[in-house]
């Protein structure tokens, strides 16, 4: 009998319990939810739904989060590299606090984030006053919006290309160099290529978790409507003033922007391993 | 039979080579520091700064005035609903975390990439979004607020409404941490021990559970913290009435908002530490599990 049992499908039990307590959980906390918030949305009608979405603020404000979301991923691209780089490359003192503190952004509540940040970059603030000596007022405008945002995505870039930096094969290296390629040949056209997967999926990553990003912004971000309001704080703001319908329609463009990010970085990530033969 | 050594003048090439120019296996020591300058640069003004002005600002008026602000009984009672509401969102999502991993891992089934891209979901909506969903439902001009109101039962800008979005924002946490993990084990350990009489809980707790318990302290570890730092759903279905439906951040914000910069920063400041073991309790498992216990995403 028991050698008859392990050649069926499964013996474990369980499975109608575990499957049904999964479903029924997360339907009853996001599936229907968010379904409620559609019909909601389409309740509205044609009419409103492009009222609202052509109205001024709400254009001012898509600008604001989608075109700061992306240059504050942009510039995490570029420094959360160069972060993963040093801490997987170099040995210097320090190495392993810098390496656990990275996931500060996550950690730290994103309201602490933003009075600190805030407080940090203000006109009297420690790097504020700088900053303002030489004409460049970072609080209460765009600038700190994207402070924020850079804060908030920071880990994602270099915890997703760390583990590939770790697992890269350092003989391709050694053999571009006994076949005499230089250092930066060598960077650019065996150690790079690889990890560029990775680093576009913690871009994106970083940007998904920045347009949809509330807390850290709205202390630091002087919240004007149609110049520093982001999207998040208008729906907030209609919330508060009771039209659920404007609030359901511009959520709804936005779960839509994140569905779609949501593909990209399920593709992306199957790129990723494809490209590291696992 | 091909004789693959090299001819011997280009050997002996190759050692003068050598001993004249080291191969290029890393970059020169000045690309080397500077690129540590600035990475460390870019780390000290966007991680380390932040985190030493939030303790600057709350000793800024003195010891006192920072016990005083902790012990005033609003910021108590923010404390203790935030303790409460975790006490409720960690033993829930992690009941479903186990459940979630043990019906994706140990079984086949179609559908099972589009549940675990569902079980992703909160991590990908606005938290703000989050929050607004249950007022949708549950607000007085809701799909259930005529209904709720009928019998005196108030979930939004009440505790339930609080406890509801921070379970929605926080449920993928130890789900996410498992599932990869528990595919990696496989099913054989569990299959050895049911061949051998254990009962299904026996296997659970006897067999499962001791393998996935780093990964499971993670999970619960990470789902903690975002339970109790949680700022966008529950800004959005707290209604922010003082003492009874602030949490901690949302205690922060009132008391920033009222220019009690000092008072602000000394909650914010406990919510500081509270980060700040979490990451140090990560590095912790991390040591003790021998690897990186997870590359997951907040």
């Amino acid at each position: 009998m028991a050698v008859h049992a392990l050649w069926q499908r499964s013996v474990i039990p369980g499975f109608g319990l575990t499957l049904g307590i999964t479903l029924s959980y997360l339907g009853l906390i996001v599936i229907i939810p968010l379904c409620v918030m559609f019909f909601k949305a389409a309740d509205a009608g044609w009419a409103k739904f492009l009222a609202e979405l052509t109205s001024p603020r709400t254009l001012a404000a898509f600008r604001v989060s989608f075109g700061i979301a992306f240059l504050a991923a942009f510039i995490n691209a570029i420094f959360g590299f160069i972060v993963a780089w040093v801490i997987v490359r170099y040995d210097f003192p320090g190495r392993r606090f810098v390496d656990s503190l990275i996931d500060l952004p996550f950690a730290l509540p994103t309201a602490v984030a933003g009075i600190a940040l805030t407080s940090l970059y203000s006109v009297h603030g420690w790097l504020g006053a700088p900053l303002a000596a030489i004409g460049i007022t970072a609080a209460f405008t765009p600038l700190g919006i994207l402070i924020a945002l850079v804060f908030v995505g920071l880990p994602f870039v270099v915890r997703t290309v760390e583990p590939v930096l770790l697992d890269f094969d350092r003989e391709l290296e050694e053999s571009a160099a006994m076949l005499g390629a230089s250092r930066t040949s060598i960077l650019f056209r065996v150690v790079f290529p690889p990890l560029l997967p990775a680093l576009m999926t913690g871009f994106t990553l970083a940007f998904a978790r920045a347009i949809g990003e509330y807390g850290s912004v709205i202390f630091i971000a002087g919240n004007i409507p149609g110049y520093s309001e982001i999207v998040p704080l208008l729906i907030v703001i209609k919330l508060e003033q009771f039209d659920y319908a404007g609030a359901t329609v511009i959520a709804t463009m936005m779960l839509v922007a994140s569905f779609i990010l949501l593909l990209a970085i399920n593709l992306l990530q199957a790129w990723t391993r494809r490209r590291q033969g696992g | 039979m091909v004789d693959l050594a090299p001819p011997a003048d280009l050997v002996a090439d190759d050692s003068a080579r050598r001993i004249a120019s080291p191969l290029p296996l890393t970059e020169s020591f000045a690309t080397r520091v500077a690129l540590i300058l600035v990475a460390l640069f870019f780390l000290m003004v966007f991680l380390i700064l932040p985190l030493v002005v939030v303790f600057a600002e709350a000793l800024r008026q003195g010891i006192g005035a920072y016990g005083a602000a902790l012990i005033e009984p609003n910021a108590v009672a923010a404390i203790e609903l935030t303790l409460l509401t975790a006490l409720i969102v960690v033993p829930l999502n992690a009941a479903f975390g186990i459940a979630a991993a043990w019906a994706i891992t140990k079984f086949n089934f179609p559908g099972k990439n589009l549940l675990i891209t569902l079980i992703d979901l909160p991590f990908s909506v606005s938290p703000v979004i989050g929050g607004m969903v249950f007022v949708l439902l549950f607000g007085a001009q809701g799909l259930f607020g005529p209904l709720l109101t009928a019998h005196g039962i108030k979930i939004v800008f009440a505790i339930p409404g609080i406890v509801i979005a921070t379970l929605f924002v926080t449920l993928p946490f130890v789900a996410r941490e498992l599932i990869p993990l528990m595919q990696k084990q496989g099913t054989q350990q569990e299959e050895a021990a049911l061949m051998l009489g254990a009962s299904g809980w026996q296997t659970l707790w006897r067999v499962t559970l001791p393998n996935i318990k780093w990964s499971l302290l993670y999970g619960i570890l990470l789902c903690n913290g975002r339970a109790i730092g949680e700022f966008g759903a529950v800004a959005v279905v707290s209604g922010h009435i003082i003492g009874l439906t602030n949490t901690m951040p949302l205690q922060v914000e009132v008391l920033y908002n009222d220019y009690a910069f000092a008072a602000a920063f000394a909650v914010a400041s406990l919510l500081t530490l509270m980060a700040l073991a979490t990451l140090a309790l990560k590095t912790w498992l991390e040591w003790r599990a021998g690897t990186p216990v997870a590359r997951t995403r907040l």
